[in-house]
Order: structure tokens, then sequence, then C-alpha cells
């Protein structure tokens, strides 16, 4: 059975890096599970799961050199790819507010607290470099209930007046 | 009775798209009394379509009862169903039994109108709305072949911008 890797690539944004890495791993006889690729503030970031039968060594190898020709910042590491078992979000979180530090911090202490376990967090810092605003939209597991979410919310609120969060449950319908 | 078996993608059967019912005979009766029990074997389960189980027949069943708080019709077998009007939209998640270990966002209209027959050939109309609307809508779509992730929108972008409600109006 051939072993998992998690491949993590970063580096300055251009046009075809997926299509090349991509490219260079199937050909040395990679499958792919799942993969998050996404542009962050000017970088591509890419992480991969990939399936691969041969010594980890030589394939980092072998990658080496269309990562410095792409110029990307490569990780690769053997890793536990559990596939088949996604944990399914019950809760759906919108935060807004003028950008500060702290925010992501204070925000997902309290929903830790409460009993949140994030499956999927995207930021983004948008407006303009005088007044910039973030802006966060997470997933996840309600462990303890979403009742406790909601008390941590209205405390959270208090202590933060400036954020606005928005909370709905994510109500899948399975036919 | 029987609990039949579940169809899975990605089976190419499931790309199929179902013949009318026309004899609403004594293996109809037995077929969905089948359809039934395999669709409450399944937890959560509010609704399944004939062609789930490799049977290729315009029948679905939808019964969203077990969810509190919504308007619904109960139990129903539609036969031959057809979708006359539509109004409004609204993106929520959805999963199915032939899809295992995935959900998405999916669009669907809030209010429909139904025609359908019932399991005695009956025709019964109803107006739908909401949850039991999009139930209903995901049946019908295996009737013609297609599955959820055919119509999948966005999962990070789509905001579920209706009925979002904020955390001080609620109590």
């Amino acid at each position: 059975m051939s072993q998992w890797f998690m491949l993590t690539l970063v580096g300055k944004d251009q046009a075809g890096i997926v299509a090349q890495v991509t490219t260079a791993l199937y050909e040395q006889g990679c499958n792919l599970g799942e993969a998050s690729m996404l542009r962050i503030g000017g970088n591509f970031t890419m992480m991969l799961m990939i399936a691969f039968d041969g010594q980890s060594d030589a394939l980092a190898e072998r990658l080496q050199p269309l990562a410095e020709k792409l110029q990307l910042q490569l990780h690769f590491d053997p890793i536990e790819g559990e596939l088949h078992h996604h944990q399914q979000s019950d809760v759906l979180l919108m935060v807004h507010g003028a950008d500060r530090a702290g925010i992501v911090a204070q925000v997902t202490s309290k929903l830790a607290d409460a009993g949140l376990n994030i499956v999927d967090l995207a930021s983004d810092v948008g407006g303009n470099e005088d007044n910039p605003f973030y802006i966060m939209q997470i997933e996840g597991v309600a462990t303890q209930g979403i009742e406790r979410l909601e008390q941590a919310l209205q405390e959270l609120l208090q202590q933060q007046p400036d954020l606005k969060v928005t909370m709905k449950p994510i109500d899948t319908m399975v036919m | 009775m029987a609990i039949l078996e579940i169809l899975k993608y990605p089976d190419p059967r499931l790309k199929t798209i179902s013949e009318p019912v026309t004899a609403f005979d004594e293996t109809l009766q037995t077929f969905i009394a089948d359809l039934d029990e395999t669709m409450n074997a399944s937890p959560g389960g509010v609704g399944i379509a004939a062609p789930q189980v490799g049977q290729f027949q315009r029948i679905v069943i939808v019964d969203v009862s077990s969810k509190k708080k919504i308007k619904h019709h109960g139990y129903m077998v539609l036969i031959n169903p057809e979708i006359t009007e539509w109004d409004g939209f609204e993106i929520a998640r959805e999963g199915c039994m032939s899809v295992p270990d995935y959900t998405g966002n999916v669009i669907r209209a809030t209010q429909i109108h139904l025609v359908a027959q019932n399991a005695e050939g009956e025709t019964i109309e109803y107006d739908m709305e909401g949850y039991e609307a999009r139930a209903v809508q995901h049946e019908l779509d295996h009737l013609d072949g297609l599955l959820f992730i055919d119509r999948l929108v966005s999962r990070r972008r789509d905001l579920f911008q209706r009925k979002v409600y904020k955390k001080k109006d609620k109590k």
C-alpha cells in the first residue's frame, strides 16, 4: 500500500503553477488526494495529499528542480492520510470588523472554549490601506451544541463590540 | 419487505433518465414498501428516488416530518411528479445516500407547485416551500439522472445570505 504525504508549496503567484506541479507529480506516479490551493496575499499556496509507492527522498529530489524553477518553497512530509471520514460542519460563522490585531485569536479562543471544532476557516483583508477591514468565514462542528456557541458569542460581542458576528446552523439535508 | 441496495456515485446508472409509471398494480405497491423501508434504514434520510435503488421509474418518496418547525405535507409517495411553478431561490447544504461522505451547497427554488400521482394513480397537487420544496427538487433530479453534485455552487464564497440572523436579534 502506498504511503500518504503532505506536499506544501508556497511562492509568488504566476499562471500555470498548478498544471506544472500536478503534471510532474502525475509523471512520477503519484495519486493526489484532497487538496487546498489558494492565492493568499499575492502568494500561491498549495497543500496536497499525495499517495506514492516509492522512496519519499527520491520524489522530493525530483520535485526540487521544478520548485526552484517556479520559485516555490517546498515541504514534503509523511502523514496519516485519512479519507472518507469527513467531519460534517453544523455551524457557519461570519465575522467582520475594522482590521486590527487580535480578531482571530479572540474569536476562535472564545469559540474553542465553547466546543467549536473548526473544519474550514477563510479570512481576507478588504478595504484599502487607510481603512482595511477584516472578514472571516468559519465552518465547524459545535461539539457542545450550538446553544453553547450562542452564549459564547454574546460574551464575545460584549467584550469586542467592534466586531460583527453572525452565526447560522448548517442544516445538511440528506436524501 | 426488503432493504434495497443504494447505487452510489460514480455508478453510471445514476445518470439514467427514468420512465413514467403506467401500471398502478401490486408490483408497484410492493416496490414502494421496499423503497420506504430503504429510506428509513438511512439515518436522517428525508427522501428517496426509485433510480437510487436501480429501479428506473418516476417514483419518489419524500417525508420531512421529522424536521421541526417547518411547513410540510408529511409522508408523500409521488409518482410521475412534475414541478409546474417555481419561485424564489435559496442556497443550502445537501447530502445524498448515493454520494457518501460529501456535502455541498445547492441553489433551489423556495416555493414550488407540484403535480403528481399517488400510489393509487390519483392526481395530487401540492404547494410547497422551503425544506420540503428542496427535498422534492433533489429527488426529482434523480429521475432525470442528475445528482446534487451536478448543481454545486461554491462552498467558500456563498454565504447563506438569506435567513442569516444576527445574534442579538434572536431570543
